[in-house]
């Protein structure tokens, strides 16, 4: 007989082993959402150009992400500008610039704040919205009754929501800059004493129409990433009432990300 | 919908509504289904037994293409659907009417738009036409005018079950599939969902599938009862083939049931 040695227990992971294993999980994790938002993106663009059209779903959607939005997004834009220009008016003022805070409110707002702004409102206001809703309609299979009765599902709830939020994201983003530009305005003009004529004189000889274009591009970018990242979350929700709770925390977080990547990666390609 | 439109030949008239050819189907390490093999004649009523995770709502999902197996045949009315792409399974689909065990209504529409949602993505019928449709179902599951204008929330669960019912036989499927159509309900209601069954399929001509752990239910309803065990169908036949049963798994399942009941 032979002499058995009693087997090692298994050691418990290292703390750094630990710090790996879940920087590999998180990154798997990014990557894999990355990949599912991708191919969800292609299947909305393959099935958007299929009959039926839906046009009844799809100015809903319009109505939901677009008007829904405007007084949030204006109020938003409204005091964007007005603290802004506040702001800016106290540093030109050091070197006797003020003429500039126009301007310089203008290229902000039209360039990267109307954009990266509106989108996260967007995010906050009807991201989460569709997001739960869908979730909602797949833990209760009311997705796979959809496909039952031989509806398909990307067709007839993703498609709207998708192509809402490519196209009313850079009129809101239009929207946000004009509200803003209208607070800097009146903060300059009424609280600071810039004459009207310097102001807006000023901003048109600085503000191109290509820097409108780019806060448009961006809208337009931001506005197709959110929406296809909470559709493609809450598509996929599972797990019950937890589980959409879960999918949207991570659907309001990633989108928020996309936005600033994006941003970032947009003006870099126009610059 | 021609859907019920008598067969036009003997080979059709012969043939099985569902056949499933040795399907197997495997998730991660989880071997679910390992060998299938079912045949379900035209208008006939067959019960799928089993206990929790015997693989029955993974075979019912299967027989309407939301999952591919892993190898194997469903055929569906002389037709292979496992090669077909999504586009080809709207077609064979449109062949179906499933009532969900949480019936699955929609929660954004009323018992009327949720009956009448399948007739206006597949048909063109006027209001009038389509409020005429769809009240003969209501009317077949007993559901009175007042109902029309509640929200799934306001309902019972054994009137959404009759609610599902009345959306899944609305376009006049050939099949219908049942997932567990008994299970939360009271004796009572039971008994009511089983004769909702019976007048669907005498009165539709529908043949139904019906997945169900409830014995008594499935006497009540079936013309063929299979019973599932770990991945494969180990008894099938009428249910008097199933309560003279030999087979241990069947016997256990019936004498707990009826040891209880």
């Amino acid at each position: 007989m032979t002499t058995q040695t009693p087997s090692k227990p298994a050691s418990e992971p290292g703390m750094f082993t630990q710090a790996v294993a879940g920087f590999g999980k998180g990154l798997i994790d990014v990557v894999s959402t990355i990949g599912g938002v991708v191919t969800l993106g292609l299947d909305v663009a393959r099935w958007s150009v299929r009959r039926p059209y839906r046009l009844q779903n799809l100015f809903a959607q319009l109505d939901f992400v677009g008007v829904g939005s405007i007084f949030i997004v204006g109020l938003t834009g409204l005091f964007t500008g007005m603290v802004f220009a506040l702001q800016t008016s106290e540093a030109f003022r050091l070197f006797d610039a003020e003429s500039l805070v126009g301007p310089t409110v203008a290229l902000t707002l039209t360039r990267e704040l109307a954009a990266v702004f509106s989108a996260l409102m967007v995010t906050m206001r009807a991201g989460s919205a569709m997001c739960t809703e869908l979730g909602t309609m797949r833990v209760t299979e009311q997705v796979d009754a959809l496909e039952t009765m031989a509806v398909n599902p990307v067709q007839y709830l993703l498609v709207p929501r998708v192509l809402a939020g490519l196209f009313m994201v850079p009129m809101l983003t239009i929207l946000f800059s004009t509200a803003g530009m209208s607070g800097a305005y009146f903060v300059a003009v009424s609280g600071l004493g810039i004459s009207p004529g310097t102001f807006l004189t000023r901003t048109q000889q600085w503000l191109e129409p290509v820097d409108i274009y780019e806060g448009v591009i961006k809208g337009a970018v931001f506005g197709l990433s959110v929406a296809l990242i909470c559709c493609y979350k809450g598509f996929n929700a599972s797990g019950g009432a937890k589980g959409v709770g879960q999918a949207t925390t991570e659907a309001m977080v990633a989108s928020a990300l996309s936005i600033f990547i994006l941003d970032f990666l947009v003006g870099l390609v126009m610059h | 919908m021609a859907a019920n439109a008598p067969p036009r030949d003997a080979d059709a008239a012969s043939r099985p509504m569902i056949e499933i050819v040795d399907l197997q189907k495997t998730f991660g390490e989880n071997k679910v289904l390992t060998g299938i093999n079912l045949k379900v004649p035209v208008g006939s009523t067959c019960v799928i037994l089993g206990g929790s995770g015997s693989g029955k709502t993974v075979l019912m999902k299967h027989m309407i293409g939301l999952l591919k197996p892993d190898s194997g045949k469903v055929v569906i009315d002389g037709e292979d659907i496992v090669p077909l792409s999504v586009e080809h399974l709207q077609r064979v689909r449109a062949k179906f009417g499933m009532v969900f065990q949480a019936a699955a209504l929609f929660d954004s529409m009323t018992v009327f738009e949720n009956v009448a949602f399948p007739l206006r993505q597949h048909t063109k019928l006027s209001e009038d036409e389509l409020y005429a449709k769809v009240r003969a179902k209501l009317d077949l599951m007993g559901l009175k005018r007042e109902v029309e204008s509640k929200f799934p929330s306001d309902l019972s669960g054994g009137m959404r079950k009759r609610v599902g019912l009345a959306r899944a036989v609305v376009l006049d499927p050939k099949i219908v599939l049942y997932d567990e159509p008994t299970t939360g309900l009271d004796p009572i209601t039971t008994d009511y969902v089983d004769e909702m069954i019976l007048a669907a399929q005498k009165g539709l001509g529908v043949t139904s599938v019906v997945i169900s752990h409830d014995i008594s239910s499935a006497f009540n309803v079936a013309d063929q009862i299979a019973f599932l065990s770990k991945g494969v169908i180990v008894e099938n036949g009428p249910p008097e083939q199933l309560r003279e049963s030999q087979q241990p798994a069947v016997k256990v399942f019936l004498e707990t049931w009826f040891g209880k009941n």
